[in-house]
């Protein structure tokens, strides 16, 4: 017999005697406790731009429900549990987010993902510019990025690993910006619809997919699905990004004694 | 045909044949393949850089490093290094790199200040017999304790996290992957012995060093190399760092070749990458996002421990670092120029920012301009040689001082500036396992504590010198120095007056 | 010049106290030797029951100690001086000239409403080196509800500090020797026979009265430059040299203090206001900043007050006098008097009380008590151990205490 989760919830547009509401210390600082006190399943209503929420949360067995507008750093080193935004998430969530998953049912802002290394993203919307910038992978697991929209320029800057994958749902040309990859030395990058070689950046290349390449999108877009309750068009094809090399800028310095 | 041109060697071991019985220990010892035995002879090869391994190595004494004659006609504007600089980037279009601080004497202000000492208006405290004290705070300080309406003094509402040290030093952020395992875990050790504090660098904490974390500052860099909560939660401060006076407004770059097993474990990082920092930090394109990166991690870390920032020494460096401090920055840590580096490029090295001696007078002028000096500690780093260096700091204005360079000599580096070259002879800067099992960690170890320890000494008998029984007596206070320079101008903005001129 | 005692540069730099040093009252003083530091002679007594004391008294404890000056300044102060105008502020004033009178009167006009004023009595004495100072001194009452007093957001003591400042600071040959309630100081260069002469001291009579005897060791004095120094009911006689200044001198002008006297004891009284007055600390945890205890002895205190010790050390680093000092801390309501030596005790500080228990003295020298109070019973303070007396109360420490004694 499963046992009953019980939700404790939390309202974060509680206004205090100045008409404020809800300081985020305050506010991070009830989960914080709650979840040391064993809550499982937090809900927190009327977000308004509190930052820094489940920053460095460990528990894997932890929900967190947001609903409004959760502010900056959402979900930052993020270690274990579930994050799941009804409505949109600010910049730089998942900032270095080690494990666990973040689902936002919406927008996201600028710096989505920011050295993340671990863990799970899904985006049902858009997302900003420097999307999955420095991600990375280690003993052969990285970040998972699953953007349903489109994002904008300098996509997956700096990559060291992990995987990015853009939906382009509802965008007719490419779903992506300019210097897509740029500084990219590992990792892969997926976008469902067209990428020219101008929007690429330096470092970074179009390859062919392969089996396993068609094998991890699928695996991602039947996590979109599940998340969002949609369903996605398979048939249309994939622009795939991948680094030169993984040694980008091995030429340009000169160690010469002098 | 490859535009090459050879430039003139630099250096050349001569032997001794006499002396020399061909033990061959100098051909091991030499990681850059100068030496070689051929003809029942140690010969000389190319590529000397003048490490002197092989003359600590050699039991006879049979080995002599001599800097060769320049080899070019003498000019007054284009000095050999800038001609062997530019044939060198004719030859390979690449950016010149370097390591270790920076190469140029006139930038040396500490040798041009003196101390005072306590002559009959007060007196002069003898450390081996009277107490000296020498412990330091790191972290944010309240300004005030605050007492409650009965006047009685709430002390859960005065205290701040605070790091606590026996000595004013910090051994500097050096990340593993610039330098060995070896090396580090003697920093760390030594650090722990001596309870002071090490900076981890930017490139995580192996696990095997997390019993030492006590005494260790985490650095949180662009590249987020290991960062995870567990990191943050188990050290005791916490450094953004934003530059490096080494290579301010630059990234690091540590070559995928040096990026093996152990370097991948620690960084997270996939094995053989490269593993690159980006210039900024992507979350912090100004003050107020400096602020939120400050206040996620202390809402990370639960507010358990300090949270600094870490900065190199550029020019508008007063008004950045009051910034710093009203984002909310613990403590502040100032890197010079003439920092050191595992790796950088030679044109920001030897000419971005400005020397830590300035530096720290304008930093501490300004904080104390703006009302925030005694909120904040301040650390000073860049090129603190000496005790002497260390004590000008601190009464330049500095709580703390960094030091890097100065332990890695303990532990055996001669400063040979091959840092980035991987290949070091002494088993610190290199990550090639056959050099760095050369380095003892027990002994380096050792080394490092005997130095800091010699260092405190000095330092103890110059306050008592002074007059003054405590070192925080001595941070800032600027009347107890002087300048003996060349140049007026630099006492103006140092606050410190001219030697010859009295109190008043 | 003299930027050391001065503002930091964007501070604008004091003009007016200069002037005393440079032009007036004392010979031939270069810039570069202006006074900074005594080993001196200090001396106090204290009524515990209110009862006044003559000036007399007091001259000859300070005078006792003629060994211990140089005749370069001396100085007194009376507290429950004025009992018909104890609810005014005391501004004295020593003026160069009428016109640095006529420029203060009319900058007070602004700031205060004027009670009474008097000339301050003066017998120059033929000894002593002219020009003299006119001395005088207003009895006023903050302008509350002015423009002026809203536009600086104060309270009424802090307008009042304010205001004290930015006279020493701006007004040339103008210097506010003293601004508290229900007391005066009287200062100048010369021995202490001779300033207490100059001034008739024995005319004055208060339950409180503190003196100072210099022998600055560096340089000639000057009249603003002699103790007691003080600000609000605050004054210090201060025997010592304090080789932390420039750290100390940082902590006040952050609060908005402006170290105009050139000399290391003004930053002392400043303290005092700072951390008793606007941080409200107990005088216990002040003096421990002042001179606190070696870490490895805090490490011996019980739980709280080790913490309290720690965090008195961490927040208040730059309070910490570092050299050798002894002082004669006193302020009023009630007037109270702190005896304090530093904490390796390098300065001389003894207490005595009488055989009644009512009067009690402090004084670098025990001569000096017993000059006036042969019966009296002499004990020592520890080193760092403040020793506490309060009209009205009686003596609230001996200085030999636990050292938080009621702080937390």
């Amino acid at each position: 017999m499963s046992k009953e989760v019980e939700t404790m919830m939390i309202d974060a547009g509680h206004r205090n005697d100045l008409g404020h509401p809800l300081d985020y210390r305050e506010l991070n600082r009830l989960i914080r406790e709650a979840i040391c006190a064993g809550e499982e399943r937090l809900v927190l209503m009327n977000v308004i731009g509190q930052r820094y929420i489940a920053s460095a949360t460990s528990n894997p067995n932890t929900r967190i429900e947001i609903h409004g507008t959760p502010g900056n750093d959402l979900g930052a080193f993020l270690n274990g549990g579930t994050i799941e935004v009804f409505g949109n998430a600010q910049d730089v969530t998942a900032n270095t987010m080690n494990d666990g998953m973040i689902i936002v049912h919406g927008n996201s802002g600028d710096i989505t993902g920011l050295a993340a290394r671990g863990g799970t993203l899904l985006v049902k919307g858009n997302s900003g510019y420097r999307v999955g910038i420095h991600i990375k992978e280690f003993e052969g697991v990285g970040v998972k990025l699953v953007i349903g929209g489109f994002v904008n320029d300098y996509l997956g800057e700096y990559m060291a690993g992990g995987t990015i994958l853009i939906l382009g749902q509802g965008v007719e040309d490419s779903p992506v910006g300019l210097h897509v990859g740029a500084g990219m030395h590992g990792g892969r990058i997926y976008v469902r619809g067209p990428v020219e070689k101008h929007q690429l950046g330096p470092g970074a290349c179009l390859a062919e997919m392969n089996d396993k390449d068609f094998k991890t999108v699928d695996t991602l877009i039947d996590q979109y699905e599940k998340a969002f309750s949609v369903e996605i068009d398979r048939s249309i094809e994939y622009s795939k990004i991948i680094p030169l090399d993984s040694r980008p800028f091995r030429g340009h310095y000169d160690s010469t004694t002098i | 045909m490859k535009p090459i041109v050879t430039i003139p060697e630099k250096y050349r071991p001569t032997i001794d044949h006499e002396a020399c019985i061909r033990c061959k220990k100098c051909i091991k010892a030499c990681s850059y393949g100068a030496l070689e035995f051929k003809d029942d002879k140690v010969k000389v090869a190319k590529g000397c850089v003048a490490c002197v391994r092989c003359v600590f190595e050699c039991p006879t004494d049979a080995i002599i490093v001599n800097e060769l004659p320049k080899q070019f006609a003498p000019h007054a504007v284009f000095s050999p290094e800038i001609r062997r600089s530019l044939i060198s980037q004719a030859n390979s279009g690449g950016v010149l790199l370097s390591s270790c601080g920076a190469n140029a004497e006139y930038m040396d202000i500490f040798n041009d200040i003196l101390l005072d000492a306590a002559q009959v208006t007060n007196p002069s405290i003898d450390p081996l017999r009277e107490p000296v004290e020498t412990k330091t705070y790191l972290g944010r300080r309240p300004g005030k304790v605050v007492v409650d309406d009965n006047g009685k003094i709430d002390l859960d509402a005065s205290e701040t996290p605070i790091v606590i040290m026996d000595m004013p030093i910090m051994i500097g952020h050096i990340s593993l992957g610039s330098i060995s395992y070896n090396a580090q875990a003697a920093l760390f050790r030594a650090a722990t012995q001596l309870n002071i504090l090490a900076g981890t660098g930017e490139g995580g904490l192996h696990n095997d060093f997390y019993p030492m974390a006590k005494n260790l500052c985490a650095e949180v860099a662009s590249g987020r190399f290991g960062v995870t909560s567990h990191y943050l939660k188990e050290v005791s401060c916490v450094d953004i760092k934003i530059g490096q006076g080494a290579k301010p407004g630059h990234g690091g770059h540590l070559p995928g070749e040096k990026v093996q097993k152990l370097i991948s474990e620690t960084r997270m990082i996939p094995l053989g990458t490269d593993a690159l920092s980006p210039y900024p930090h992507h979350d912090i394109y100004s003050i107020e996002d400096l602020q939120q990166l400050i206040s996620v991690l202390k809402e990370s870390t639960e507010y358990k421990v300090p949270v600094g920032v870490k900065i190199a020494a550029v020019h508008n460096v007063g008004a950045i670092a009051s910034g710093i401090v009203r984002a909310g920055a613990d403590f502040l840590t100032i890197d010079g120029l003439r920092g050191g580096t595992g790796s950088a490029p030679r044109v920001i090295r030897d000419h971005a920012g400005m020397p830590i001696e300035i530096a720290v007078s304008a930093v501490d002028q300004r904080l104390e301009q703006e009302g925030l000096r005694d909120k904040v500690t301040l650390c000073a780093s860049g090129s603190i040689r000496t005790a002497a260096d260390m004590i000008k700091c601190i009464a330049l204005g500095a709580d703390v001082v960094g030091v890097c360079t100065s332990a890695m000599i303990a532990m055996g580096c001669t400063v040979c500036q091959q840092c980035h070259r991987g290949a070091c002879s002494w088993g610190i800067a290199t990550q090639k396992p056959e050099l760095t099992s050369r380095l003892d960690i027990e002994i380096a170890t050792q080394r490092i504590v005997n130095m800091f320890h010699a260092w405190n000494e000095e330092l103890k008998e110059i306050l008592g010198a002074m007059g003054i029984d405590s070192v925080e007596s001595l941070v800032g206070n600027r009347d107890r120095l002087r300048y003996i320079g060349p140049n007026p101008r630099i006492a103006e903005i140092l606050d410190v007056k001219h030697s010859g001129e009295g109190w008043g | 010049m003299d930027r050391d005692y001065l503002q930091p540069a964007t501070l604008s730099c004091p003009q007016a106290s200069r002037v005393f040093a440079e032009q007036s009252y004392v010979v031939e003083i270069p810039d570069c030797h202006k006074p900074r530091m005594g080993s001196c002679g200090i001396a106090g007594c204290i009524n515990i029951d209110g009862s006044l004391i003559s000036g007399s008294k007091i001259e000859k404890m300070i005078t006792t100690m003629s060994e211990r000056e140089n005749g370069l300044g001396s100085g007194f102060v009376a507290y429950g001086l004025f009992p018909d105008f104890a609810e005014e502020y005391c501004m004295q004033f020593l003026f160069e000239s009428e016109e640095a009178q006529a420029e203060t009167e009319e900058l007070l006009s602004h700031w205060v409403y004027m009670i009474k004023d008097e000339k301050v009595p003066t017998f120059p004495q033929r000894s002593m080196t002219p020009p003299f100072p006119l001395v005088w001194r207003y009895f006023v009452r903050p302008k509350k509800g002015t423009e002026v007093y809203i536009r600086t957001g104060l309270n009424e003591e802090d307008y009042m500090v304010r205001l004290v400042m930015s006279i020493n600071e701006t007004i040339p040959g103008s210097c506010c020797v003293s601004s508290g309630k229900d007391m005066a100081v009287f200062k100048g260069s010369g021995y202490a026979r001779e300033i207490a002469k100059f001034y008739d001291i024995s005319r004055y009579k208060g339950n409180m009265w503190l003196s100072h005897s210099r022998f600055p060791t560096n340089s000639p004095g000057w009249w603003a430059g002699s103790h007691p120094i003080s600000i609000l009911d605050w004054s210090v006689c201060h025997n010592g040299e304090i080789t932390s200044y420039g750290v100390n001198r940082k902590l006040v002008e952050m609060a908005g203090y402006k170290c105009t006297l050139l000399t290391d004891s003004e930053v002392v009284t400043y303290l005092w206001d700072l951390m008793v007055r606007r941080h409200r600390l107990p005088v216990t945890a002040t003096a421990f900043a002042m001179a606190p205890w070696y870490y490895k002895d805090i490490e011996r205190l019980p739980d709280n007050e080790r913490r309290l010790a720690n965090q008195l050390r961490i927040t208040y680093k730059e309070a910490f006098l570092n050299g050798p000092f002894s002082i004669l801390v006193g302020r009023s309501d009630p007037v109270t008097m702190i005896a304090l030596a530093d904490r390796k005790k390098l300065r001389p500080l003894v207490m005595g009380v009488s055989a009644d228990g009512n009067s009690v003295y402090a004084a670098s020298e025990e001569c000096a008590i017993k000059s006036v109070q042969p019966d009296a019973e002499i004990w020592a303070t520890r080193a760092g151990n403040p020793a506490i007396v309060k009209v009205g109360e009686g003596i609230v420490r001996r200085g030999t205490e636990d050292p938080f004694l009621g702080a937390i």
